[in-house]
């Protein structure tokens, strides 16, 4: 089953060495990109959330932008806008920045929900609508979003139907002493980021991910997913269930994380491993409080069939 | 006074409650008054329109009005409101005034309960294959209503209710049979009301008064059904005798109250044929059997008319086997006051026929001349055979014999037995029926109502009590192919009793066939048949018949809860599982235990760790397994060399807590890494 060195691998070596001591959440955010989900990261400032989206930008050729949300932001910031040419006596479209391959959506809570729902709608879509246009947006399209849990004075969290348009949800957290060790003596992340050359072309990144939409999963296995939406659903603490569209984005996920590791077929701890990062977000808790549901609870309640 | 709007009972379902109920209550129209039919078809129709409308149901006072004034003029129409007829109208009439006040499912349920009920009282006025299929169609209505009404969703189809319903009663009819055979049975209905009971009983009569106006003959319904063993006997002989009259009074012949218990002697003169009769109950004692009978396998005793009867009045449809002979010696020898009895007349009854007899006597020389001269006086004088005589009011013999000289049987049997008596012949009549069809469609004689007939006997020394039908002489057809045929041009036929030729004929026949096995197997299986059955079975009592219906109820419940256990029991898993599941118990009896959420490769991280010698074995099981389990491909080889390496694997009894580390589970969500 385990499957041969694949060329992601060159692409996880490389982000390892420039994010240090974050192996799994750099593992995540590709099986994200990978499987042509969007990824949403909720942490403090300064733990290389920015640093990460770079990164792959950089490792992968993405045309990357990133763009700050701030509370006075209009969705013609985001998608941009129709100007009007004097010279020519017409109006022109001018592309937002999400006309871009890799767009870093920084502090995104903070903007209005007008503009959010504009850039969701162009994330869902992969297309942007303005004055009755069409304009599909570039391939591949990837969206990194981050959100500040902290200081929400001020800010407007995405509703929970929104959070559903991320395919999965992380936190970076603090790195740990050795890690942190090696970045403070080390080179400055943003030069040597610089130095670092692209080990995928954007058309190697599709071809992968056509990989990726290949990946077997067995009936056995699609049982096994049956069987933790069916937990979630039942659980009394839960305020609903997966929905069958959460359960297709597991298996997405998972299907990234086989390829990741070189497999053709998922299997069952390829769905544990992207379980808390694609049904944390989606999941709540009936108790005021809104915790964070114990993804690991609930996996390790339901038995492999 | 209103009541809220209806609610809980969806107009669509409303509609087919109101069908199946209508279904229900249909063959009670045959019984019930025209107002009553009229009231519930009213209620119905007054709830349809309620809820077309959407508006309330009628309120309290109205319906309470409505109850009173309808149990009022049940009590008016029957005199009573208890009872069969009066009973089930009101029940007819309550299921319709129940219509008003549905609102919820819980008033379906009771319409729907009166509606079965409704469907067990219909078998009370009749009991034919006909009704026993409108009952099976209207329990399916009414238990597929029941679906609809009771917790099926409101998406789902009433169709789909009815298929599901239809699946439930044939599951059911195993119950059913078993309880039909062993459900101990009393002679009698269960209500003690034997005038209604009985009171639709059809057939002969223990007395006969010429002139009144033949009803037998009209009706076409089965007297009874013979299948005769070595084929039935000539056209000509079909005489099935039944009650025998012999007391006279000048208008009415009757049955002799004094008969001798001590039978008549019989002498069979050819070999008796064999038959098994299905007789339809009668509320009368006698018994038919092909004259003259010389043997019966029942409990019923000949008596010294050679009227073969039970003791008691036939309620119930019995089949019985006798053995006649076509040629008989009927009576040895008559006893004086027999004789007087067989010759006793009113004493100023019949002038002129005693007078015509005398005449008779005088000329001939001996009895049988008498006899044969009657015969041709009927033959050669102007005699007309009817089935709607002229009225004979005064003298009716007389009248009949030299005025009106048209009849049918009873008329020529009773003026013949007169005339036989005033010449100082020993003579009686005989009521039976004469005749009957064999039925091919299932090899059987049909004797029919319509075939009554009466003939005479009488007694001629040394030949014993002779049959001598002076019907015969006026219409040979009638003994020949029966009453149709007898009847003059433009006299009307009983309708039925010209069937058996054409389509309509056939399939008469053969709806008569169908209802023969009905009555034979279903109808017939009264307590006489149950007694023999729990004989055959060994079981002798009630107690033991309750006995044996319990412990095979319990036996049939028993074996449908281990069929269901076996059909719900856990899927056995797939050899590749079994495999794995081997290894794992290994491996957990060894100590190295694991959560049942624990992946394959996680788990065999550990166990690799914690047997580093067994580490090869491990990764061959694991990655076999999973790719049988997972894979996209997979071959026969790797359930081979799955199974072989499980059977290799060997783990050695963890020790203390030196390998604790690599015991523990490890995260559910560790990655396959």
């Amino acid at each position: 089953m385990r499957g041969q060195e694949t060329s992601v691998a060159p692409l996880l070596q490389a982000a390892e060495t420039v994010i240090l001591g974050k192996t799994g959440q750099v593992r995540l955010a590709i099986a994200c990109l990978l499987a042509e989900g969007h990824l949403l990261i909720e942490d403090l400032p300064g733990v290389g959330k920015t640093t990460l989206a770079h990164t792959i930008g950089r490792l992968l050729g993405l045309e990357f932008r990133r763009l700050q949300f701030t509370s006075d932001m209009l969705p013609a910031d985001v998608v941009g806008a129709s100007i009007y040419d004097r010279h020519h006596a017409r109006f022109d479209f001018h592309p937002g920045p999400v006309f871009t391959q890799l767009l870093l959506a920084d502090e995104v809570n903070r903007a209005t929900p007008r503009t959010q729902s504009a850039l969701l709608e162009a994330m869902e879509e992969r297309q942007v609508t303005t004055e009755g246009e069409t304009r599909p947006l570039p391939e591949p399209f990837f969206v990194i979003a981050t959100q500040n849990p902290e200081n929400q004075v001020g800010t407007f969290p995405l509703p929970e139907s929104q959070l559903d348009r991320f395919l999965m949800r992380i936190s970076i957290g603090y790195p740990d002493s050795r890690a942190e060790r090696q970045l403070l003596a080390g080179q400055d992340r943003r030069h040597l980021l610089a130095e670092t050359p692209a080990v995928m072309s954007p058309e190697g990144l599709q071809h992968e991910q056509a990989q990726v939409r290949d990946v077997h999963a067995s009936d056995a296995l699609i049982a096994y997913v049956q069987a933790i939406l069916a937990h979630t659903r039942s659980t009394p603490e839960l305020q609903h269930g997966l929905s069958p569209r959460a359960g297709q984005a597991l298996l997405r996920a998972a299907r990234a994380w086989a390829h990741l590791d070189g497999r053709d077929a998922v299997v069952p701890e390829d769905v544990q491993a992207v379980f808390p990062s694609v049904a944390g977000h989606r999941l709540q808790t009936c108790n005021t409080a809104g915790e964070a549901v114990p993804a690991e609870a609930l996996l390790a309640a339901v038995p492999i069939p | 006074m209103t009541a809220p709007p209806p609610a809980g009972i969806a107009h669509d379902r409303l509609k087919w409650l109101l069908a199946a109920m209508g279904l229900v209550i249909a063959p009670h129209a045959l019984q019930l008054p025209l107002w009553l039919i009229i009231s519930v078809i009213a209620c119905g129709g007054l709830r349809y329109l309620l809820s077309l409308r959407g508006d309330a149901l009628p309120g309290r006072l109205t319906r309470l009005l409505a109850v009173i004034t309808a149990t009022g003029a049940i009590y008016v129409t029957y005199g009573t409101i208890l009872g069969l007829d009066a009973g089930v109208a009101l029940l007819s009439l309550m299921a319709g005034f129940k219509f008003l006040e549905l609102r919820n499912a819980r008033d379906a349920l009771v319409i729907l309960l009166l509606g079965y009920f409704l469907v067990a009282t219909a078998f009370l006025f009749d009991q034919s294959l006909l009704s026993a299929a409108h009952a099976a169609a209207a329990t399916w209505a009414l238990t597929t209503l029941l679906i609809t009404t009771q917790g099926a969703s409101d998406a789902s189809p009433v169709g789909a209710h009815a298929r599901l319903a239809g699946t439930m009663l044939t599951q059911a009819i195993p119950i059913m049979v078993l309880l039909f055979a062993l459900f101990p049975r009393i002679q009698g209905p269960l209500w003690g009301m034997p005038e209604d009971a009985y009171a639709a009983m059809t057939g002969l009569s223990d007395e006969m008064t010429p002139g009144a106006i033949s009803n037998l003959s009209q009706s076409t319904d089965p007297a009874f059904r013979v299948e005769f063993t070595d084929g039935p006997p000539p056209r000509g002989q079909r005489y099935w005798r039944g009650p025998v009259l012999a007391a006279y009074d000048g208008q009415t012949w009757t049955q002799e109250r004094t008969t001798g218990r001590n039978a008549t002697e019989v002498r069979a003169l050819s070999e008796p044929s064999r038959y098994v009769v299905t007789l339809e109950p009668h509320n009368q004692p006698w018994l038919l059997t092909l004259d003259v009978a010389t043997s019966v396998d029942h409990t019923a005793e000949f008596d010294r008319a050679h009227q073969l009867r039970k003791s008691t009045p036939l309620r119930e449809r019995i089949r019985y086997e006798a053995r006649s002979a076509l040629h008989y010696q009927l009576g040895r020898s008559l006893g004086d006051g027999e004789r007087r009895r067989h010759l006793a007349l009113p004493d100023d009854a019949h002038p002129q026929a005693r007078e015509l007899a005398r005449r008779w006597r005088d000329e001939a020389g001996g009895d049988r001349d008498v006899v044969e001269q009657g015969l041709r006086h009927f033959a050669s004088e102007p005699f007309s055979y009817t089935l709607q005589p002229p009225l004979l009011d005064d003298d009716s013999v007389d009248q009949f014999l030299f005025e009106t000289r048209a009849g049918f049987c009873e008329h020529y049997a009773s003026a013949f037995s007169v005339l036989m008596r005033a010449a100082d012949i020993p003579a009686r009549v005989v009521t039976g029926y004469l005749g009957g069809r064999m039925n091919p469609a299932g090899d059987y004689m049909i004797v029919r109502q319509s075939d009554a007939h009466a003939w005479v006997e009488v007694w001629l020394e040394g030949e014993g009590w002779v049959r001598v039908d002076p019907t015969a002489q006026v219409a040979p057809e009638r003994v020949e192919h029966g009453l149709a045929e007898a009847l003059p041009d433009g006299d009307p036929a009983p309708g039925g009793v010209t069937g058996g030729d054409g389509l309509v004929g056939s399939l008469s026949l053969r709806w008569d066939a169908m209802n023969a096995y009905w009555n034979r197997w279903v109808l017939a299986y009264g307590p006489t048949l149950q007694d023999n059955l729990m004989q055959r079975l060994s079981l002798g009592s009630w107690q033991r018949v309750v006995i044996a219906l319990t412990a095979t109820m319990a036996l049939l419940l028993g074996a449908l809860a281990a069929l269901l256990l076996y059909r719900s029991r856990p899927r056995p898993p797939d050899p590749a599982t079994r495999a794995w599941r081997t290894f794992r118990h290994r491996a957990a009896r060894a100590g190295l235990r694991a959560p049942a959420s624990e992946g394959p490769h996680t788990f065999a991280r550990r166990a690799a760790a914690q047997w580093p010698d067994q580490a090869e074995v491990i990764t061959t099981i694991t990655t076999h397994y999973l790719r049988i389990r997972y894979g996209r491909h997979q071959t026969a080889a790797d359930m081979t060399a799955l199974r072989r390496a499980v059977r290799r694997f060997r783990p050695s009894r963890m020790s203390g807590d030196a390998p604790r580390a690599a015991a523990e589970p490890g995260a559910a969500g560790s990655h396959a890494g």
